[in-house]
């Protein structure tokens, strides 16, 4: 029997399922949010759209206050990273701090927009001949209409596009398999708009340059797998191949959706383009096929809004910049046992200090949580080291370890037990029977690592400024001694003294003279 | 007998030569010890230690003139590095050489600063920019915050600022920081 080569089981992804290690099944709570249809909710008064939605540094604001704008205008842009864009035709009433979206809970500048109510867009140019179109356009398409990854880590999606353009990408791979329990937006969107999906498959495909596009769904995922199959045989689409994974917590993390479709795994220090595929979700492909054969930008997106603090759960098609308390009263208000707003799903969701905070393009789920399920924290126990934590963990590593090594500050060793390969999927966490918080510990930690290369690289820089100005100092110490004693030489030196001096006086002769005829001249 | 003798004498001269010549060749003018050493100090030259910069204290150290406790600065975790680098058993900071404090900023009040730049010549990182009789500014990301340009400003126009962390430096809290989880009201 011969085995295949890596390269052959990328490119046979979805062919056949594999399985990655540990993982869990988890209640999938999604059904009480997928009774509904979709909707928008009202027009709300008043939008904050936050200057930092994405990868890179904070927006530089393109619109000043009392502008008008139009839905659709570009109202911030980083240099050359993804652009921010009105979600209404209004007017822009202050540019200033409020509060974000951000697990820190802390405030950060935002534009803040009244609707006029006429929803009037500004001029629409798509793609129209994008079947034919160079990648390049495609791609400066992406990135002027705002898109990035919308299944929560929103890095900016022509980056990676572009990333993957010089890589040789055979596989496109759409991600689907929304694992976490409660969130169901990609899911109401694989329902309800395939046609969108698929056309958002056939543009990044086209972009990357691949020969083929899986999307990689769950199996509980009821119709969604027809649906997407009908809307790719309608459009005539050949490459695209829906497959459907089996749930098993967090397989619809990146990785972990990869190694389940190829039986590959991707590096810990490498990226998918390493084995030639380059994996979107399901709704950036949607917002794709809005920028290019629309030219709509991307300001809006589903939020699931659910859990048991709400009255009546479901999916909500929300601006960007609309607060969440604007789509919880939409969806009939909070229940009377209300304890807890957390923006994400339960385990990698973060909480918010208040529901004034905007809807941005990370925000896949806004769930409100009551004391029930909120279990009251354990108090916390010594590890016992049995080993569940690593039993568990997608990523195969050894959080017991991690966990120790944090705790001592051995900083260097977590480099080598790979606390950078972590995805922060909260597996350890839930299996702990010490209710060690590991995944709390792992963000502490690599936050330190990032510190701590931040403040290596600034002592370096001092380290040069510091003797780069003893040199100098030095240096001119030198040249001042060295001026010094050249002077004094010249003083001792009795015949040059009295060399000077008679040209100091014929010098002075000659001026004087020169005086005196132009006097005469008058 | 003769052979053997000269051969090895013959031998013997031309390594002691080749090693002569090596030991001229790669010379090495600075101590290795203390490039590492130096290595994993603070670069502050705040002086706090009682030398005159970061290194005549990492110099100091690879003589065993001075101990590894006395860089306020750096604090624990460099007292720890250290110990790890030199095989010496970590001790805690020495209270003399002061305290370890979170890293500071200063700040010039423009409004107040007279242009003496006595500060710019304090400044070991050259993170300060001014001339003669104009204001004077610091250079936030260049300030390593040794606040040795507060003693010769004779107008104290300077202030020590803490580092604010905006939400691009935010970084999660130690879980074991007593951070009570957000509850809504």
């Amino acid at each position: 029997m011969t085995h295949a080569t890596p390269d052959e089981l990328a490119r046979e992804a979805g062919k056949r399922t594999h399985h990655f290690h540990g993982g869990l099944r988890l209640r999938h709570n999604k059904k009480i949010s997928c009774q509904d249809p979709v909707e928008r909710p009202p027009l709300p008064e008043i939008l904050i759209v936050p200057l930092l939605q994405h990868a890179g540094d904070i927006a530089e604001p393109f619109v000043n206050v009392g502008d008008h704008v139009l839905k659709g205008q570009t109202i911030g842009q980083y240099q050359s990273c993804a652009a921010i864009h009105s979600p209404v035709s209004g007017r822009v009433e202050a540019i200033e701090d409020r509060l974000m979206s951000h697990p820190s809970g802390q405030h950060g500048p935002c534009v803040v927009i009244r609707p006029d109510g006429k929803e009037q867009w500004i001029d629409l140019k798509p793609v129209i001949d994008w079947p034919d179109a160079k990648p390049e356009k495609l791609i400066e398409k992406m990135r002027d209409c705002g898109l990035a990854g919308l299944g929560g880590a929103v890095f900016p999606t022509h980056t990676k596009t572009r990333n993957g353009l010089d890589r040789n990408i055979h596989t496109l791979i759409l991600n689907g398999a929304e694992c976490e329990p409660y969130i169901s937006c990609d899911e109401m969107l694989m329902r309800e708009h395939p046609e969108k999906i698929i056309l958002g498959a056939r543009i990044l495909r086209r972009a990357l340059g691949a020969e083929r596009v899986v999307i990689g769904i769950e199996d509980q995922m009821g119709a969604v797998q027809e649906a997407l199959t009908r809307a790719a045989d309608k459009a005539e689409c050949k490459s695209v191949s829906v497959v459907k994974v089996t749930t098993i917590y967090p397989e619809g993390g990146e990785r972990q959706l990869i190694q389940v479709l190829t039986g590959l795994e991707v590096p810990a220090d490498g990226r998918p383009a390493d084995l030639g595929m380059v994996c979107q979700n399901v709704a950036t492909a949607a917002a794709v096929a809005d920028a290019v054969a629309e030219g709509k930008p991307l300001i809006e997106r589903y939020v699931t809004v659910s859990g048991n603090g709400i009255s009546h759960p479901r999916n909500l098609l929300a601006l960007l910049g609309t607060s969440f308390s604007h789509l919880v009263e939409h969806c009939g208000g909070y229940t009377d046992d209300v304890v807890r707003l957390i923006v994400g799903g339960p385990i990698m969701g973060y909480p918010v200090a208040s529901d004034s905070a905007p809807v941005v393009k990370a925000s896949n789920c806004i769930l409100a949580l009551t004391e029930q399920d909120t279990a009251v924290p354990q108090p916390e126990m010594p590890c016992i080291r049995c080993g569940e934590c690593a039993r568990v963990c997608p990523a195969i590593l050894l959080p017991q370890q991690l966990h120790l090594q944090i705790k001592n500050g051995l900083w260097n060793e977590l480099e080598e037990y790979g606390l950078s390969a972590c995805i922060e999927c909260g597996c350890c966490d839930l299996v702990c029977p010490s209710h060690i918080p590991l995944v709390e510990w792992f963000r502490w930690g690599k936050g330190q690592q990032t510190q701590r290369s931040l403040e290596s690289s600034a002592t370096d820089q001092a380290r040069k400024r510091f003797t780069d100005r003893e040199q100098r100092l030095l240096r001119i110490k030198q040249q001042r001694a060295e001026k010094m004693s050249r002077r004094k030489q010249m003083l001792k030196d009795k015949a040059t003294q009295q060399e000077s001096i008679r040209a100091a006086i014929e010098r002075a002769e000659k001026k004087s003279h020169i005086q005196r005829d132009t006097a005469d001249d008058t | 007998m003769l052979i053997s003798t000269i051969v090895i004498t013959l031998l013997g001269l031309a390594f002691g030569l080749g090693l002569g010549w090596a030991a001229i060749r790669f010379r090495i003018t600075s101590d290795p010890l203390v490039d590492r050493i130096d290595a994993l100090l603070p670069q502050t030259q705040c002086a706090q230690c009682g030398y005159p910069g970061c290194r005549p204290y990492a110099e100091a150290i690879s003589k065993e003139e001075a101990d590894i406790n006395q860089c306020p600065p750096g604090g624990e975790a460099t007292i720890r590095t250290l110990a790890d680098l030199l095989g010496r058993e970590p001790k805690p900071l020495n209270s003399e050489n002061g305290e370890e404090k979170p890293k500071t900023l200063v700040v010039i009040d423009e409004q107040r600063c007279i242009g003496c730049t006595l500060c710019i010549q304090a400044c070991p990182v050259d993170a300060i920019v001014g001339a003669a009789k104009l204001m004077h500014t610091v250079i936030e990301s260049e300030c390593t915050g040794c606040n040795l340009c507060l003693p010769p400003c004779p107008v104290d126009c300077i202030d020590i600022v803490d580092i604010e962390t905006d939400i691009l430096h935010w970084r999660s809290p130690r879980p074991d920081a007593g951070i009570i989880k957000v509850v809504m009201q």
